[in-house]
């Protein structure tokens, strides 16, 4: 981000840049860094909260102001703490059969299916609420992205199947298309959840999530470093890798 | 969050060591006026429409995003270090194009551009360079003099 700045403001273009990590701001210095004290994933703080993303965005704004540079300022307010879902009512979790222990390179595959059969009039229900989808990076319905990965696993495989995708890009993206598909659909039920509870429940309570923390453990050990790279820093939220 | 001590060991050393490109001269345009200014979004999401080919995982080009397309934008760029829980609920917590045009109907900006724009994040940023002169280009061409920049 910062270097886009820079290049960008080099060609006549006046940028401000939100910044999440506050280091790299103050090695590259572009021209004008707001750096926000967000989670990554989150440069504007809150979803759902257009008064707070608009005092970030003014923030941002007001650099312009500023009569010579660089500009590197802190933005003064935390993120507040959010339920995805505004409903009344508790959150309930959707309560699965424990799942296979993650040292396990069997047993996931009917389990997988099982939840996401209970999962898809949820994920339906969210398309038709929220009028979008983060699902289908990997180009293949649910249960075969799902198979590939558990197929991976169980070392039935080492091909990409879709043509002309390769094989670190089918196992990001299908990877990416089932934790969207379990996130998106569980937060269409009523009842409160904030991001820390879909997580836990995702990775600690679904086959789905045990089978992709055993599943990065194997493409560690994978011979090619592109596959390393999926298991080190795609597959699994760092906070669950611990194990 | 976000200062390294905060992150997490896995993904600390990657953001330790990565490499930041070494940017000896230090450009500055300055700015116009806030209600003169024609804004444009830059993410570094890697977000794309639905229909557009992905990134590659080391990719330095862009995807081109139509303002009337925000809610069919998805995110290519998935990472072990974020989640995209805020994202599923409310592109605007990555890509604030909404929050942008309230600020034009207010006048607090003078306009919003038609074309905003998407490289992949978490790639080496010297590699970016020759796509984002050019882009600086056909922004120009659409009288965008504004930009901010999103990370994720």
């Amino acid at each position: 981000m910062s270097a886009l700045g820079h290049y960008l403001e080099d060609e006549g273009l006046s940028t401000v840049s939100i910044s999440l990590l506050r280091e790299h701001a103050e090695t590259m210095h572009p021209p004008r860094t707001l750096w926000v004290p967000f989670p990554f994933g989150r440069p504007l703080g809150a979803a759902n909260d257009p008064a707070f993303q608009m005092r970030v965005l003014r923030a941002a704004l007001d650099l312009f102001h500023r009569p010579s540079g660089p500009v590197l300022e802190d933005f003064p307010e935390d993120a507040p703490a959010q339920a995805v879902d505004d409903m009344d009512g508790q959150f309930c979790p959707v309560s699965f059969p424990k799942p296979p222990a993650p040292e396990d390179r069997t047993g996931f595959r009917e389990a997988i299916l099982s939840e996401i059969d209970q999962l898809a009039p949820w994920y339906d229900v969210s398309c038709e609420r929220r009028g979008r989808t983060m699902v289908g990076l990997g180009g293949l319905a649910i249960p075969d992205a799902a198979r590939f990965l558990d197929a991976w696993l169980a070392d039935e495989t080492r091909e990409s199947p879709v043509t002309d995708m390769s094989k670190v890009d089918a196992l990001r993206w299908c990877g990416a298309d089932l934790k969207a598909f379990y996130f998106e659909a569980v937060t269409a039920r009523p009842g409160r959840m904030d991001a820390k509870q879909i997580s836990d429940w995702f990775w600690l309570g679904t086959s789905a999530g045990a089978m992709l923390r055993a599943l990065r453990k194997v493409l560690l050990a994978d011979a090619e470093s592109g596959i390393r790279d999926v298991g080190n820093f795609m597959l699994v939220a760092e906070e669950y890798c611990h194990d | 969050m976000v200062r390294l001590v905060d992150v997490d060991p896995l993904l600390h050393d990657f953001l330790r060591d990565y490499d930041c490109p070494k940017l000896e001269s230090q450009p500055w345009t300055p700015p116009p006026a806030l209600k003169d200014m024609r804004v444009a979004i830059i993410s570094t999401a890697g977000l794309k429409l639905k229909t557009d080919r992905p990134f590659a995982s080391d990719s330095c080009d862009y995807r081109v995003i139509p303002a009337d397309k925000a809610n069919d934008v998805v995110q290519d760029h998935v990472s072990a270090g974020h989640d995209r829980i805020g994202f599923m609920d409310d592109v605007n917590i990555v890509f604030p194009l909404q929050r942008l045009k309230e600020l034009a109907e207010a006048g607090e900006i003078g306009s919003v551009a038609d074309f905003h724009y998407s490289f992949m994040g978490a790639v080496d940023a010297r590699k970016m360079e020759p796509a984002a002169r050019q882009l600086a280009g056909i922004m120009k061409e659409e009288a965008v003099n504004a930009v901010i920049l999103t990370p994720v």
